[in-house]
């Protein structure tokens, strides 16, 4: 009793002192080592809630996969789960369930994610399942056929969703053949086409310790998580195949001129419009006064122009807003709308020119010190719990943001000038060669 | 969302009874203005909620949507603060807010950077006396409402059938309507009309407040009791419909046709009583072992080993003020007739009413409540947010209420409650029927 209410005041105490300081200086601490076998570890302790979360994350996406069979890198993680040397797939969902615990795999444009969550007291059972599911797979003949089947059917429903056609088009669009250019998950054409060798060898060729990073944070002390490690992905060794990594294409910087619009015909009540053009890589230097334009142009929320003028000043919209997909390679920017079909005109029309209004007018002085401050103080919320802990630090990794970056990223922010606003907007906000996909009633639509 | 809502809300009910209460303050003001506390040292973050007890179940006939247009309307300023300055004076200190509106309740929240948490209190106190109201932002905001409407349901082919599924299974009680309200109701609301349903319903007493992370209630409740202590009270104004709906005597089919649907879906829903009525906990364990995980009954059943369906799904939300519905669906895999579908579902429903669940069944759909719950205390957020939901329906400390029943569930009562409730006269049955299969 004694001991708990001292460790408590300490606890208190050095809370106190984080609170005094400012924002970005709240540390994470953390210990990053590289095991024998090639994998990256990242550990952090939190001892205040008996939990465990891990993500392991491996450097393998649609990036490596063949594209004449898109789907390959998505079907292989999926698969993960279905089954193993000495597990069959309803063994793995009701292990995991029993505990109360989550077992799970995606996919996006970069890599792959297989992540663990876990009562402290389940700890050893969850790190047997997680490893066996990452190092045994059996990829089944028969659970493999069933897994496409589902997917297959998933794509279908799929196509009922307006934005997903749209954003479907925009990325075919932009990036062709690149694997940036498709869903994660493929076509219902090019699964068809997925064999068991296929996944197979993407597993041998991509799931490799050496390929991978390891975050584990929670309740777990130093010597708790190497015995762990020891015992169960100490036996991971990379297979003799080398990862084969696709070359991406040049990025298609086509000049339309002018806007281009492609109108798909669908009886639905509300136009879908997604705009687009190339955008940046998650390491050009560019990166951070692009974040902070684009929250002043349409990633600031409530608080962005788009959102200001074309939901709350005009009522067109319920939502609207803009990124940039700052990816391994080059990604897009996007801006996303729906309206009632009858008024997808003037949304056009009223966003071209918030783009050109932000291209020749820059931004003030009130809306940069707005937008850094967001992005500096909101920063602490990307690491408030376990659950974005683990997913943060793996991106930090791969992405190579360094083991200083959070308390780097106020330095980050506070350096972007107005001038680096207006250069950025100048540089990646062009109206002219920016592509608009726009599903909806084309009866309706005066476009 | 509501389903997450829900799952978490299993999960978590179960948990807040292990720290017993050591966390939490509760303090009231003479207004009636009841503040919680829960306190959370782990990051300097602070959740700020308040909770007005109205919903679609207050609305007046022909005014569905009033309470969630109002909450819209509740960003469009005061005197004190021009309009459309709320979100913007949130971010501008590295906050992030938001708001929800259910057939229970209005919730507005907050989350900021523990020590900026008194912009929350200056902002929610001003908003709930002063709020604007002035035509030219009804207008406008009126359309976005109608443009959420489109995007959420018209466009949406799952949630118009269970928008169908409802209005068909409840002939009485105010569950009935959507949240969000009819088009042509939504498209009736008027200044009048949103003046009377605030002037009602946004008071202290008729409203609580949670503050959940990095805080130290000594420091606040002065700030509190400044700012809100000072709005009076609307007592006897405050108006509840009492509706009761007649028990159903026999099936009911609804079949809703959609343009843009690639394959069938079905809905199937069942009255049922609220929680904490006694049957209540051994309904939450029925829809996890209907349907919690690749584990469950019905995944199994359907997705894994018949491959008929894409998805299924079964939910009970017990806590409500009022009572509502069991629901089962499942989307047919293209090329799978949805009547085979439905045979599963009634098959698995007959199985269980017949035979109770083994007891490893139960035991892990208890365990998922209770390690659920751990999970969910990793965000203060979600914290505040089941704290909140108990104390609309009668009080924070049901939780312990929850969590005991819970646990007592056997797999006969399981059983009992499905033979009971789950019955061929009580239910309703919904068809999505995509018109490009022709059929």
């Amino acid at each position: 009793m004694y001991k708990k209410i001292t460790i408590m005041t300490l606890f208190m105490l050095s809370l106190a002192l984080v609170l005094s300081m400012p924002f970005a200086a709240h540390a994470l601490d953390f210990k990053k080592e590289r095991l024998a076998n090639g994998l990256t570890l990242i550990h952090v302790e939190r001892h205040e809630l008996p939990i465990v979360m891990a993500t392991l994350l491996i450097k393998a996406s649609p990036l490596q996969e063949d594209g004449t069979k898109a789907g390959t890198a998505y079907l292989t993680a999926k698969m993960l789960s279905e089954g193993t040397a000495k597990r069959k797939s309803a063994d793995i969902s009701e292990q995991i369930e029993f505990m109360g615990a989550s077992l799970d795999t995606s996919v996006n444009d970069d890599y792959t994610t297989v992540s663990l969550a876990v009562l402290k007291k389940d700890v050893e059972t969850g790190f047997d399942l997680f490893s066996d599911i990452v190092l045994h797979p059996a990829f089944s003949m028969e659970e493999l056929t069933r897994r496409k089947t589902l997917l297959a059917g998933s794509l279908k429903k799929r196509q009922e969703e307006p934005s997903f056609i749209a954003g479907r088009e925009l990325i075919k669009n932009l990036f062709g053949d690149f694997s940036y250019g498709r869903a994660v998950e493929g076509s219902i054409e090019s699964i068809e086409k997925i064999s068991r060798l296929d996944i197979i060898n993407f597993y041998d060729a991509n799931y490799r310790p050496d390929n991978a990073i390891l975050v584990v944070v929670g309740d777990l002390g130093k010597d708790e998580l190497a015995q762990l490690m020891t015992r169960f992905f100490s036996p991971w060794q990379a297979a003799k195949k080398q990862t084969v990594q696709q070359k991406p294409v040049q990025a298609k910087l086509t000049a339309y001129n002018q806007p281009r619009i492609e109108v798909i015909d669908k009886d639905v009540s509300q136009a879908n419009i997604v705009m687009g053009r190339m955008g940046i890589s998650r390491d050009n230097p560019d990166y951070y006064a692009v974040q902070v334009m684009n929250y002043i142009f349409g990633g600031g929320g409530f608080a962005s122009r788009l959102m200001k003028t074309v939901r709350d000043e005009m009522g067109l919209t319920y939502s609207i807003n803009s990124f940039f997909a700052s990816t391994l390679y080059p990604g897009r920017f996007e801006i996303d709308v729906q309206t009632k079909n009858e008024s997808a005109d003037l949304v056009i029309k009223e966003t071209l020119k918030q783009v050109r209004k932000m291209r020749t007018d820059g931004v003030t002085d009130g809306e940069l010190a707005d937008a850094k401050d967001y992005m500096i103080g909101s920063f602490l919320r990307r690491i408030e719990t376990s659950k974005k802990i683990v997913d943060f630090m793996a991106a930090v990794e791969f992405y190579k943001l360094g083991g200083d970056y959070i308390e780097r990223y106020r330095e980050y922010i506070s350096k972007v000038t107005k001038e680096d606003v207006s250069r950025m907007a100048k540089k990646y906000l062009s109206d002219e060669d920016l592509l608009i996909i726009v599903v909806g009633n084309k009866k309706k639509m005066k476009l | 969302m509501v389903h997450a809502i829900r799952r978490i809300l299993l999960i978590l009910v179960l948990i807040i009874p292990s720290y017993a209460f050591a966390g939490v303050q509760e303090f009231m003001l003479e207004n009636g203005l009841k503040v919680i506390f829960i306190e959370d040292h782990k990051i300097p973050i602070a959740n700020f909620q308040i909770w007005y007890k109205v919903g679609g179940i207050d609305e007046p006939a022909g005014k569905s949507g009033i309470s969630h247009f109002l909450e819209h309307m509740m960003f469009k300023g005061t005197p004190n603060y021009g309009s459309k300055v709320f979100s913007n004076m949130i971010q501008k200190k590295g906050g992030m807010d938001n708001a929800f509106t259910t057939m229970d309740y209005t919730m507005y929240f907050q989350k900021l950077p523990s020590s900026e948490i008194q912009l929350s209190i200056d902002l929610e106190s001003d908003r709930m006396k002063n709020l604007l109201l002035n035509q030219a932002d009804l207008d406008a905001e009126r359309s976005v409402v109608m443009e959420e409407r489109r995007m959420r349901y018209e466009d949406d082919p799952k949630n118009i059938l269970r928008e169908e599924v409802a209005a068909a299974a409840i002939k009485v009680q105010a569950y009935r309507k959507p949240v969000i309200g009819w088009m042509e109701e939504i498209a009736a609301i008027t200044r009048a009309d949103m003046a009377e349903h605030y002037g009602i319903y946004y008071s202290p007493d008729n409203a609580f407040i949670i503050i959940s992370g990095d805080v130290n209630p000594a420091e606040l409740m002065p700030v509190i009791r400044k700012k809100f202590g000072v709005i009076p009270p609307a007592g006897a104004k405050i108006k509840r419909l009492k509706t009761v709906e007649p028990p159903q005597r026999g099936e009911r089919i609804v079949y809703r046709d959609s343009e843009t649907a690639e394959v069938p879906s079905i809905v199937i829903a069942y009255h049922v009583p609220r929680f904490p009525d006694k049957d209540s906990n051994a309904l939450d364990i029925l829809s996890s072992i209907l349907s919690g995980g690749k584990s469950s009954r019905l995944y199994k059943r359907l997705v894994y080993e018949k491959r008929i369906a894409l998805s299924v799904n079964a939910d009970y939300e017990g806590i409500n003020r009022d009572p509502y519905l069991f629901s089962v669906e499942a989307t047919a895999a293209p090329g799978k007739d949805i009547k085979d579908v439905e045979k599963e579902l009634l098959d698995e429903i007959a199985a269980i009413s017949a035979q109770p669940p083994t007891k490893e069944e139960v035991q892990k759909a208890k365990n998922q409540v209770e390690s659920g719950f751990v999970f969910a205390r990793d965000s203060s957020f979600a914290e505040a947010l089941y704290t909140g939901m108990f104390e609309i329906i009668g009080g924070w400390k049901l939780r312990d209420l929850y969590l005991e029943g819970i646990r007592k569930v056997t797999p006969e009562e399981v059983s009992d409650v499905a033979r009971r409730y789950l019955t061929r006269e009580n239910r309703t049955t919904g068809y999505l029927v995509p018109k490009k299969a022709g059929k």
